[in-house]
């Protein structure tokens, strides 16, 4: 637990959290690691999990293309996993480990329930997830702008 | 304000000296970006050389003349200008090979403040063909690296296909004093890399928040968001610089084609501190 709680503070997502809300959080971790190819989440599938990236690089692919090209990929820091906050609790996409990679990996239906039974830590972690949410809405309405395609610096005339 | 800039001009900076392609180099499989070697043609006076972040009047004969930004300055006195082909003369000038002559003048505008990152983490992030720009700086952080603490360098084009300096770009990656951060808006099956915007290369720090000087490069768009991600890192936004691309023309700052509100890109840009273009940023359409 001690382990896990000093890797949690030392990561910027927990960052601004309160030491107490920190502990709850530990208490759902555990280090996991993965082989490289391994599925995950599978889209649609029921998902109660969520990661911290430590190490190696995820793929998330959608299943809806034949050809299946990642469309983003996650590295050490990033969080996999919001799929659990909201009904129906399904994942979106599929999340396939790229390399061997090193995670944190919690439990989030034990911390659901937490949220539920403590509105204060229930917000302050729903204020986290809902900063990464729009991290990663505003990183995909950049993607979808194609912004390299025209203008930019050295353009020219 | 005009008049005493122009007591203070050389006649030269209005005309254009003769310098001659050494060699000609396309970068991505369009062909549509390529660097050209430049070498004085030898009646030329030697002049100053640009510093990392300054441009040059590129003048093809007959066609136009284009602000280019200097992508490498090469140890005997050459320069190296990388052009996306997109307009009337940049296309004209993807025609030209070895041994032909343009005009140049130069060089012009701020440069990157690579001083002030002497003994300070330097994150350099760059998009499409932004990282030509920002390319003279990392030959001179490596060339000086101990002066220096981590270099971080993060990359976003639009495909693999369409990433430049592919060379390079993989020797930097061997070297383990560069932290060299890659990512594609749109990968490929083959591709094994990050796949996702230039942001999340910066958001995943690596670099100390309190003593570290930002330099990006790209679209307007994605400096916006550099500079916030960069910010949500815990720098300041004194700490950040961007450079700006508009329409210059004379480049000395009197036609005023450049200008946003009081500044002339030409003259007190193309590299400026973040909070002094945060505002411009905000300005729909300027």
């Amino acid at each position: 637990m001690n382990e896990l709680l000093a890797i949690i503070e030392q990561e910027p997502f927990f960052e601004d959290m309160a030491p107490e809300h920190r502990r709850l959080v530990a208490a759902c971790a555990a280090k996991c690691s993965y082989t490289a190819d391994t599925r995950l989440m599978r889209d649609h599938e029921p998902t109660e999990t969520f990661w911290l990236i430590r190490e190696g690089q995820v793929a998330l692919e959608s299943p809806l293309r034949e050809d299946t090209v990642a469309f983003q990929t996650l590295g050490p820091g990033d969080i996999l996993g919001w799929s659990w906050l909201l009904p129906p609790h399904r994942a979106s996409y599929d999340a396939r480990a790229v390399t061997d990679i090193h995670t944190l990996r919690f439990d989030a239906g034990v911390l659901r329930e937490r949220m539920e039974a403590d509105p204060a830590f229930g917000y302050v972690l729903m204020k986290h997830f809902a900063a990464l949410i729009v991290q990663r809405l505003q990183a995909a309405r950049l993607q979808a702008l194609d912004i390299y395609s025209h203008g930019g610096p050295g353009h020219g005339n | 304000m005009a008049t005493d800039a122009a007591a203070t001009l050389p006649v030269q900076a209005m005309a254009p000296e003769p310098w001659r392609i050494h060699s000609v180099r396309r970068d991505v499989a369009s062909n549509e970006v390529f660097s050209w070697t430049l070498y004085p043609d030898p009646e030329v006076e030697p002049g100053a050389m640009p510093a990392p972040g300054q441009f040059n009047m590129l003048y093809l004969f007959g066609v136009g003349e284009v602000p280019i930004s200097v992508s490498a300055i090469t140890d005997d006195g050459g320069i190296v200008h990388t052009i996306r082909a997109v307009g009337s003369v940049t296309r004209a000038m993807q025609d030209l090979e070895t041994g032909a002559v343009v005009g140049l003048r130069g060089p012009f505008g701020m440069a990157w403040p690579l001083e002030q990152a002497r003994g300070r983490d330097l994150v350099l992030v760059a998009g499409g063909i932004g990282l030509a720009p920002l390319r003279p700086v990392i030959h001179a952080a490596l060339q000086r690296r101990s002066e220096f603490g981590r270099v971080v360098v993060c990359y976003g084009a639009r495909s693999p296909g369409d990433m430049i300096f592919r060379g390079e770009l993989d020797a930097w990656a061997e070297r383990d004093d560069v932290d060299l951060r890659i990512t594609v808006d749109r990968g490929t099956a083959a591709w094994r890399g990050d796949v996702g915007v230039v942001t999340q290369l910066v958001d995943r720090g690596g670099f100390d928040r309190r003593n570290t000087l930002a330099m990006t490069c790209g679209p307007e768009v994605m400096m916006r968001f550099t500079a916030s991600a960069l910010e949500r890192r815990g720098l300041k936004p004194e700490d950040i610089y961007v450079s700006m691309e508009r329409n210059m023309r004379c480049a000395v700052g009197f036609c005023g084609h450049c200008q946003i509100g009081a500044h002339f890109v030409c003259r007190d840009g193309p590299v400026f501190p973040y909070p002094v273009m945060e505002p411009a940023f905000r300005v729909r359409e300027l």
